[in-house]
């Protein structure tokens, strides 16, 4: 099924009489396999509305990724949460999609400063298990209008509802950005060097720690974006800011963003054979947590450690490992099938899964979008 | 505003009400007397009162969830309360109800820079937040004119918003996590520490509903090191078209400030002899906020006149000093209470698509006309969150029913190119009945199933948001 309508969407749903497995560019395949009918939604596919002067977009779910960052950087604006693109990590190939995106909830390293997808998430239109079409939300930047149901379409992985429309809030692209780099730092300095350049009122937007680089040691970025002058201004005061952790160097505007992308990517990771983790942890926690990761793990720290990614062996049970922790962790790659026994998303405690299972049963009484994917 | 009739069955058990309650809170926490009920018969919605049947003061998260497991028991409907700033009647009671204030639950729980959070209970107010945290650099960003007494907890409710929100957000973009007490009792954590959640985003669906999900009585806050310094500029125009088209060039122009509010001539006159701020003669003013390095602010400001100049001004100029800051923001921030010591006024929170602006505002006048109301005009122009404050007197006859008709009336503009019945405020009692201007039944339908999940029996804050006659059946069950 295609439909290129929201109707014939709608119909489709209404119809159908088994589960439905819904896809779009097929880049983000995360989440538990599943059978289903396929519903493709690159069909309902175009930017509907374009307000540079009001910060907002409008377009169906099916948009390519790329058809609206082209838009967006004609007029010298982006989608500020930087979205993952996942096909070198995953091995996937596709146009990513919008609605992938925000079904997935899906944001890069500025996340730490500016929010992630469903903080620049305005309005949705979504159809649910039943056929209905239903909207939330709106085009404009402050909406508290009933319910925010914009909040539970985002990252729900098509679980409550099949997205056809998303509105969103877009920001100005920086006239130029640079980059700190500190190398040699242990996981408990680099998480003390990213806090030290988050708590400083120098507007870092990137805090990332690699711990295997290609440079052979360890490598702490810290990214500075803004006008000219002011990147200027801010790199040197940070500099300064951090001279206890050792010799900092600075990338000026020479393209420090190939890095800052391949970061969001994983894109050093794209033959990896292992299992990819992805831990969202309170950051003073992430030295403790790295420390428990078994032996041989590759990891990348992001969001000043905050976000923890983890290339582990095969079928590791990483929860087991890690004992309990604040925060969540989520199987983002596998190889093969994987053990039942592994939940891919993190599991919840009792009173949240029944909310959540409240949840599915209202929006999809019958079961058939995604049935099991969030398993 | 119609509410529903009290459940006389309720009522009549209100003795034994009282006294369950009182059996789970320490001494004088269950405020029954009908002299001291009356304290909590209204919100800033002060048109509607009812005092409820009585009022609670819990101090921790258990006590919450007994008095809440008990209302639960003995079918009685609980209205939360923070420190009853609503503009929207979200904390106005029903005379079968309990009111359940948080305002005894402020304490700090934690505090930690490194990960840039404060937990706190959420009776504490949003100002004494930032109270908590600023000796060491750091503020919690969401501002609303409010804040000094509005509580964490209703900010949460509502969602709110303020002036500073066009480049930090509204709440829930600055909320990490809550403790959240269901109407049975239950006590779940959502969030914490860390950021988004592993599955369905239930901390965006508690921000914003508006006291109809659970009780919320303790919140993990995002807090962000102060910016090296801020200043504002005020820009004067003779007309809404051009203000309206400045603010769109700057926006354009790839620069964000943290703030851009927009002044009619109404509010200017009244704000400035109540603030004596300095603001300049004119059909429309922009004070314009930017932060950074001294070298940075003055850089910006540079450019945005220079944006400003090419709609030519009639008046521009930059806050020389912090006292002069500090009196430009003063006049804004103190706009409701000095258009409320001339005249009662209503004030409306609809946002429009930045493009409407130069419409709106000319069809509000028309309006105003029209109705035989004066409105002045007070708002976030950067984001398009509009208050309309529409002045009328409660003591002429039929005048609230006039100022609530062309209230309905400005709303239904808002929708009707492209924005929203509220922007900050709620939704409450006050636009409860024009929600079907914006939403279809079926999206009334999908919120309200949301509700079920989380208070199946629709005893929480039950008779706002949703239109009566949409919830009635549900209430009634
Ligand atoms: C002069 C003035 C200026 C204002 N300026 C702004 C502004 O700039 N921006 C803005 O957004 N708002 C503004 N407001 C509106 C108001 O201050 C906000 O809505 C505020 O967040 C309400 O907080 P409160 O603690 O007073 O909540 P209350 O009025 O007590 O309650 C508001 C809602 O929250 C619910 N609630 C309260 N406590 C809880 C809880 N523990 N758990 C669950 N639900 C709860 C209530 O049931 C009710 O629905 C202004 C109001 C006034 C009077």
């Amino acid at each position: 099924m295609k439909p290129t309508t929201e109707t014939e969407l709608s119909e489709a749903v209404a119809q159908a009489n088994g589960p439905l497995k819904i896809s779009a560019g097929g880049t983000r395949g995360i989440g538990r396999q599943i059978d289903g009918a396929p519903l493709n939604m690159t069909g309902l596919s175009g930017i509907t509305l374009y307000e540079p002067g009001a910060l907002t977009i409008v377009a169906q779910a099916g948009t390519p990724l790329a058809e609206i960052e082209a838009a967006l950087a004609s007029e010298k604006q982006r989608l500020a949460f930087e979205p993952m693109d996942c096909r070198k990590v995953l091995g996937t190939s596709g146009s990513p999609t919008i609605g992938g995106v925000i079904a997935t909830n899906s944001s890069g390293p500025r996340r730490v400063v500016v929010g992630a997808a469903r903080d620049h998430m305005l309005g949705v239109r979504f159809v649910d298990g039943t056929g209905r079409v239903l909207k939330n939300g709106g085009r404009v930047m402050k909406n508290v209008t009933g319910y925010d149901l914009v909040k539970l379409m985002t990252g729900s992985y098509g679980t409550l509802g099949v997205i056809s429309e998303v509105s969103l809030k877009v920001l100005p692209t920086p006239e130029t950005e640079g980059t700190l780099t500190i190398h040699g730092l242990s996981v408990e300095r680099a998480v003390a060097a990213m806090s030290a350049a988050l708590t400083s009122p120098f507007e870092v937007t990137g805090a990332a720690h690699l711990i295997q680089s290609d440079a052979g040691s360890p490598e702490t970025l810290l990214r500075i974006e803004g006008f000219e002058a002011s990147v200027a201004y801010r790199l040197a005061r940070l500099k300064d800011a951090l001279y206890a952790f050792g010799d900092v160097q600075t990338s000026g505007a020479q393209s420090p963003s190939d890095r800052w992308r391949e970061i969001r990517d994983l894109a050093f990771w794209a033959d990896c054979a292992d299992d990819i983790w992805r831990l969202s942890v309170r950051p003073s926690d992430a030295p403790g947590i790295v420390a428990r990761l078994p032996a041989g793990a590759r990891v990348v720290l992001d969001w000043g450690g905050g976000l923890i990614w983890a290339a582990v062996p095969n079928a590791t049970d990483l929860r087991a490992e890690l004992g309990s922790f604040s925060g969540h962790a989520t199987l983002i790659k596998a190889r093969g099938e994987v053990r039942p026994s592994i939940p891919i998303f993190h599991p919840e405690p009792t009173a949240i899964a029944a909310l959540n299972a409240g949840l599915r049963a209202q929006f999809d009484p019958r079961g058939i979008l995604n049935p099991g994917l969030m398993n | 505003m119609e509410m529903p009739a009290p459940d006389a069955r309720v009522m009549a058990r209100k003795a034994r009400l009282v006294s369950r309650l009182q059996e789970v809170l320490p001494d004088r926490s269950v405020i029954h007397d009908p002299m001291e009920t009356r304290a909590y018969e209204c919100d800033a919605l002060t048109a509607y009162r009812c005092p409820p049947l009585c009022a609670v003061l819990p101090g921790t998260t258990q006590e919450v969830s007994d008095v809440l497991r008990i209302c639960h028991e003995e079918g009685v409907p609980v209205v939360p309360r923070g420190s009853g700033t609503s503009l929207a009647g979200g904390a106005l009671p029903t005379a079968d109800c309990v009111i359940l204030g948080v305002a005894r639950m402020t304490q700090v729980l934690e505090t930690h820079y490194n990960d840039r959070i404060i937990r706190v209970q959420t009776g504490r107010t949003n100002l004494s937040v930032t109270g908590a945290v600023e000796q060491d650099g750091f503020f919690y960003a969401p501002d609303p004119s409010s804040q000094l007494a509005c509580a964490i907890a209703g900010n949460i409710a509502m969602n709110s918003g303020g002036a500073h929100c066009l480049k930090y957000g509204v709440t829930t973009n600055n909320l990490l996590g809550v403790t959240l007490v269901q109407m049975d009792g239950t006590i779940v954590e959502i969030g914490g520490a860390h950021m988004d959640a592993s599955s369905y985003d239930l901390l965006g669906l508690i921000c914003g509903s508006e006291g109809q999900l659970g009780v919320v009585t303790e919140a993990t806050l995002r807090i962000l090191p102060k910016p090296e310094g801020a200043r504002p500029i005020m820009i004067g125009y003779d007309s809404a078209e051009v203000a309206g088209a400045c603010v769109s060039d700057i926006i354009k122009a790839g620069v964000l400030p943290v703030a851009i509010e927009y002044m009619d001539r109404l509010l200017i006159k009244v704000c400035e002899e109540f603030a004596q701020a300095g603001y300049p003669e004119c059909g429309a003013l922009l004070i314009i906020e930017v932060e950074g390095s001294p070298s940075e602010i003055d850089a910006q400001l540079a450019l945005i006149g220079e944006i400003a100049r090419r709609h030519e001004p009639v008046a521009m100029q930059e806050a020389l000093d912090k006292d002069q800051a500090a009196r430009i923001w003063a006049g804004r921030k103190a706009a409701f209470s000095a258009v409320g010591r001339i005249s009662d006024y209503m004030c409306l929170d609809g946002t429009i698509p930045v493009s409407a602006l130069p419409y709106v505002l000319r069809r509000i006048e028309e309006l105003s006309v029209q109705y035989g109301l004066a409105v002045g005009n007070v708002f976030h122009a950067g984001d398009g969150n509009m208050h309309p404050l529409i002045l009328y007197d409660a003591n002429k006859d039929g005048d609230l029913e006039t100022c609530e008709a062309l209230g309905a009336e400005i709303l239904k503009l808002c929708v009707e190119v492209g924005g929203c019945l509220t922007g900050e405020h709620g939704v409450g009692i006050e636009k409860r009945d024009l929600m079907g201007v914006q939403f279809s039944s079926e999206d009334l339908e999908a919120q309200m199933a949301v509700k079920d999940v989380f208070d199946p029996k629709w005893l929480l804050n039950p008779a706002k948001v949703f239109p009566l006659a949409n919830s009635e059946t549900r209430r009634a069950s």
